[in-house]
Order: C-alpha cells, then structure tokens, then sequence
C-alpha cells in the first residue's frame, strides 16, 4: 500500500479584502496523526473545507493521494473518511439508514454493509440508537453518527475538524481512543483541534496556522522543544507509589532533566531539556531504574507553552 | 489483493447510480416526514372542498358534459395543485443542504455535485407526480360519479401538460433553491412567483402593454385549462364550437360611450409545451451552474 499522503500548494483562500488562508504550503504523508491547531478564524476549517470541496480556493491546489481535490474529487476523496464542521443527517432517517445512505454512496459491498455500519454504531456506543431517527438526536449524539460516519469506508486517511466537539468527557476519552486505535491501523489522521491536551496526547505532528499563515510544522518534541523555552515536559505514571529521595537523587540527575515534580506518589513530571532523543534517553533510564513506569507521555503545558508563544507573536 | 479483500474493496459507484441512491435516501426523508403527509393533506382537503361545491351546488356550466366537468374541475386547479407541488419538493431543495447543514455530511464524500443535484430533482418529481396522480384520480372518481365511463382524451392531454408544467415548476424552484442559502427565502420567492407573480407580470404585459407574454411560465402552463375549453366564435350558432382557446381573442367591451378592446393571448399545445420546456432547461441548468459554484461557508 502506498503511503497516503495531503499535499497543500500554495492555498488562498480570500473573501474580498479578507484572506483566511495565505499560500499556504503543507505537505504530509505516511501514517501518523497531525493536529492541526490555531486560534478561532485562523483557517482551519476553511482549509479543510478546501480539502473536501466544500470551497474552492482563490488559487493554490489540493492533492490528496496524489489527485486534486477539486479536478479529481471522486478519486481523491475515494479513500479519505472526513467530519468537518457539525453535519446533519436527513432527520427522518435513522441512524441505520443515515450510515446506509453514505456507506451506498462510497460503494461498500452490499454483503458487508450491514456489519461495518454496526461495527461503526458500536466503535461510537451507539448501538441502542440505530434504529431511531437522527432528527432527535441530541448534539453529542449526532457527532458521534458523524464519527461513524467518517470511519464507514475504512479510510486511510481521516480529516476530522474538530471532532470532540458537543462531546462529553466519556465522548471525548472515546475520540481519543478512536483516534489512537486508527494509528496502529497505518493510517493518516489530519485533525484540527482546540484542546491542546488531546493533540498533546494522540498527536505525532503539529502544524500551527494563524491568520491563514502557517507558523510552523514539525514532530511535536521538536516544536514544544523549539518553542517552549528549548524545554519539555513529561508525566510519568508508575505502577507503585515512589519514594521521595529516589525522586529528589536519582531521577533529578538523570541526564537532560531540568527538574522534577511529584504530583502525587505515584505521577511525576519531569521538565527536560531537549528534542525526541533526549526524551527516549531519559525513558530508558526511568525503566533502567526499575520504578514500575506505566505511562510516559508529553504534557500539554509544553503544548501550550509553545500556542500561547506562537499566537501571541503574531498579534 | 486476496479475493476476500478484493470482495471486501470499495469501488465508487457511477454517477447516475449515485444520483440514483441520492432519489431513494431523499425520497425516503419526504415520505417519513410531514412535508409528503402535509401536501397530501392539503390535495385531499382542495379536493373535498370540490366534491363538496359540486354535489350541493350542482353548476349546470359544469355538469353539461364530461368536458365541461374536467375544464371546472381539474382546469382550474389542477396549475395550483403542482405549483404547491413545486414548492414543497423544490423550494428548499438544495438550500436545505446549506441551511440544514446535510451537506456537510454528503458532499465530502466521492459523489458529484450533480448527482446530488439530479438526485435529488428525481425525488421531488416522483414525490410531486404521486401527489398529482392522487388529485387527477380523485377527478377522474368524480367525474366517473356525475357521467360514467367517459373520460374524454382531452383530459388526459390536460394531464400531461400539467406533468410537463411540474417539470417545469421544479426547475424553476430548483433554481430559486440554488440562488439562495436560506430555504425560507428561496421557498417564500418560490411562492410568491408560482402563485401569482408570473400571472400578475402575465397580466400586466398581455393587458396593459398589448404583447404576448411568451416569456412566462404560466402563460405556457395555460395550455393545462386551454384544452379543455371550449371556444365559440359565435354565439348564435354551436356548430362552429372548437375544443381549444385560439391564439388570439379580441373582445370589445363598451363602458359608457368608449369602446375598449381588449386582446387576449392564448398558447397553443406546441407553443405551452416548449415554453415549458425551456423553462425545464434553462432554469434547471442554471440551478445546477449554481449549486456547483456555491461554497459552504
């Protein structure tokens, strides 16, 4: 399978005097998630709206696997799973049908369609829903139908703008989980987003766009490394309480750590200075030190760091 | 590819079939929603108001001969039954998929414009058809009760015209449905034009202006009454009656000491039918032009 990739090239997008996306230039292949984040009218849903022809741009093009969105729509968009902005089903429709109409439409086999539509109901937990009408559905209801939706054709690539949106807590950890699952499966998400801990947490790479300019793209150690005063931060969850002493001795001497903090006794966070390998170095040290480390993951206050940084330049 | 994957593999339908699963999903929403419910309603309760007018009143002008019967009943009303027709399948056609945001869930997809488009003008012709199948029948029952067995051929003429003026009035609503965002504006001008707009402007510039309004759909929908009337040049004497309006009658009306005369156009079958059509094609390209240029913002 070849590698799926997004290709943005030279992208405007103007509504008279107002540009809300500037030439911009964004290339992303392989299988990987990218949160694509900005503040509110950065351009974000304009882009993605310009990668699924719900927009034409001013000038620029879109490619997606290769074939441009806007002269090649059906083969460009054969393979990708999108959710973009808050989408209605026809409100008489159920759930069942809904999914039905979209899986028709992407030529899903008829002798699978039954079973990926409930596979998708139930990846969502809306199994007992399928067959009552969409019309009813309360917001959250309906965004998890559009998440389904998304994932009906086992696209390899996903362009979902921000999709926690209307969730609660239990919908958005679901997301997530979604989100991850799809990773293993070599896919390409491309996903935009405010909740900077979310991307922190699935997300491999970061593009940041504001006023329709992007500001930078890279792995996210590389920009919060960049950005966030040249240090990161990392929590770490163990499988047993740690003492104090290990913490202020042993852990704090590690190379590449700044310091540590105890949230509790038995999560730390560790600020380091550095990019990805220093943060591999220091994971293998932790579990050198046989402390029962269970989770090592980047917080989202470098993320935030690193946000807070960009935009505020650019005001 | 395994066969098992190679079964299992997406392949895109055409177009036309996607414009094909579009009628269905959309057709499905109409009958599942009060819109199909409410326009039936509407037909059934024009319909009892006639069967009503009708057995009470009994009009001699009416009940002289099946024809007579058809040009009262269906002659009148039958123009009104498919505009309403219009502009509940077509008024917000395509505006919904913008106000309602179920474009958001169509359109990122691999499916064009136009089957969407054509899809969904299918769906509003069958829905509009079976609503028109449903008043003509209620005539034909009537007319069946009053005169027997005896439909006379220019009636179902009259129903075709009235098909072909539905294809019409779709275009145009599809078009009005195109031009806008929102469905109650593009249904309120939908309305307003289909109503009584284009026999107004009609109107104005056949009787004031003294031209004929070839231009207007509802002068070619006249064709739908036309041809069922019956014309005498003189009334002295029947035998020179003829089924049809001519294309152009010419009274003279006394008021006070002035004699005013007053043409009035009528359009022939040919001449209905390829305004209609025209109205069909143009209208509804030019809706379909817009809708592929028009972005969700």
């Amino acid at each position: 399978m070849t590698n799926p990739s997004i290709e943005i090239v030279s992208l405007t997008k103007s509504y008279g005097s107002f540009t809300a996306v500037s030439d911009l230039n964004l290339k992303i292949e392989g299988t990987k998630c990218v949160g694509f984040l900005g503040p509110n009218g950065a351009g974000k849903t304009t882009t993605l709206k310009m990668l699924t022809d719900l927009i034409r741009p001013s000038s620029g093009h879109a490619f997606i696997n290769g074939e441009n969105v806007h002269t090649q729509k059906r083969g460009a968009l054969a393979s990708v799973g999108t959710l973009i902005e808050t989408p209605e089903f026809y409100p008489a429709l159920t759930t069942r049908e809904a999914l039905y109409m979209i899986a028709d439409i992407r030529g899903i086999p008829q002798i699978e369609r039954k079973k990926r539509v409930e596979d998708a109901v139930a990846q969502v937990r809306m199994e007992e829903w399928i067959d009552k009408k969409v019309g009813k559905f309360s917001k959250g209801m309906k965004q998890r139908i559009n998440i389904a939706s998304s994932l009906l054709s086992d696209p390899t690539i996903l362009l979902l703008d921000e999709p926690s949106t209307g969730l609660d807590p239990r919908g958005m950890s679901e997301v997530r989980e979604i989100v991850k699952s799809l990773k293993t499966k070599r896919r390409l998400i491309f996903m935009s987003s405010h909740i900077l801990s979310e991307v922190a947490e699935v997300c491999d790479e970061v593009a940041m766009l504001d006023h329709g300019k992007l500001l930078v793209y890279d792995t996210l150690s590389n920009v919060t490394s960049r950005f966030s005063g040249d240090q990161n931060v990392v929590e770490v969850e163990l499988a047993r309480p740690i003492d104090t002493a290990i913490v202020g001795r042993t852990i704090t001497s590690l190379a590449g750590v700044v310091s540590v903090d105890r949230i509790d006794d038995r999560n730390l966070r560790i600020k380091f200075a550095g990019g990805s390998d220093i943060r591999e170095r220091i994971l293998s040290d932790l579990v050198r030190l046989d402390i029962g480390v269970v989770s090592y993951k980047p917080t989202a206050s470098a993320l935030e760091d690193t946000y807070l940084k960009l935009i505020t330049a650019t005001l | 590819m395994s066969e098992q994957e190679a079964k299992s593999a997406n392949i895109v339908p055409g177009s036309m079939v996607q414009a094909g699963m579009i009628t269905r999903y959309t057709l499905l929403d109409y009958f599942r929603s009060r819109r199909f419910a409410i326009l039936f309603v509407l037909v059934l309760l024009i319909s009892a108001l006639l069967t009503v007018v009708f057995a009470w009143k009994r009009p001699p002008e009416a009940l002289l001969n099946p024809l007579a019967f058809y040009s009262t009943w269906w002659g009148t009303s039958a123009t009104l039954v498919v505009a309403l027709a219009g502009i509940f399948f077509g008024g917000d056609a395509i505006s919904s998929e913008f106000q309602n945001r179920t474009g958001y869930s169509v359109l990122p997809n691999p499916i064009r414009r136009s089957s969407v488009y054509v899809g969904k003008f299918v769906a509003a012709l069958i829905a509009a058809s079976i609503i028109l199948v449903i008043f003509a029948a209620i005539t034909v029952v009537n007319e069946l009760y009053y005169f027997g067995p005896n439909v006379p051929v220019e009636f179902w003429e009259s129903a075709l015209f009235a098909w072909v003026y539905l294809l019409a009035v779709l275009g145009f609503t599809f078009f009005l449905s195109s031009a806008f965002k929102s469905g109650s504006y593009s249904i309120l001008v939908s309305a307003v034009f289909l109503l009584f707009g284009f026999a107004l402007i009609e109107m104005i510039i056949q009787d004031l202006v003294g031209i004929e309004p070839w231009f207007i759909l509802s002068y070619g929908s006249g064709i739908v009454g036309n041809v069922l009337q019956v014309w005498c040049p003189s009334l002295l004497s029947a035998s020179y009656c003829v089924i049809g309006l001519p294309h152009v009658t010419t009274t003279a009306t006394t008021i006070g000491r002035q004699v005013i005369t007053v043409t009035s156009y009528n359009a022939g079958n040919a001449e209905g039918l390829v305004i209609m059509v025209a109205y069909l094609v143009v209208t509804g390209i030019l809706g379909l032009v817009l809708f592929e240029r028009k972005e969700f913002n």
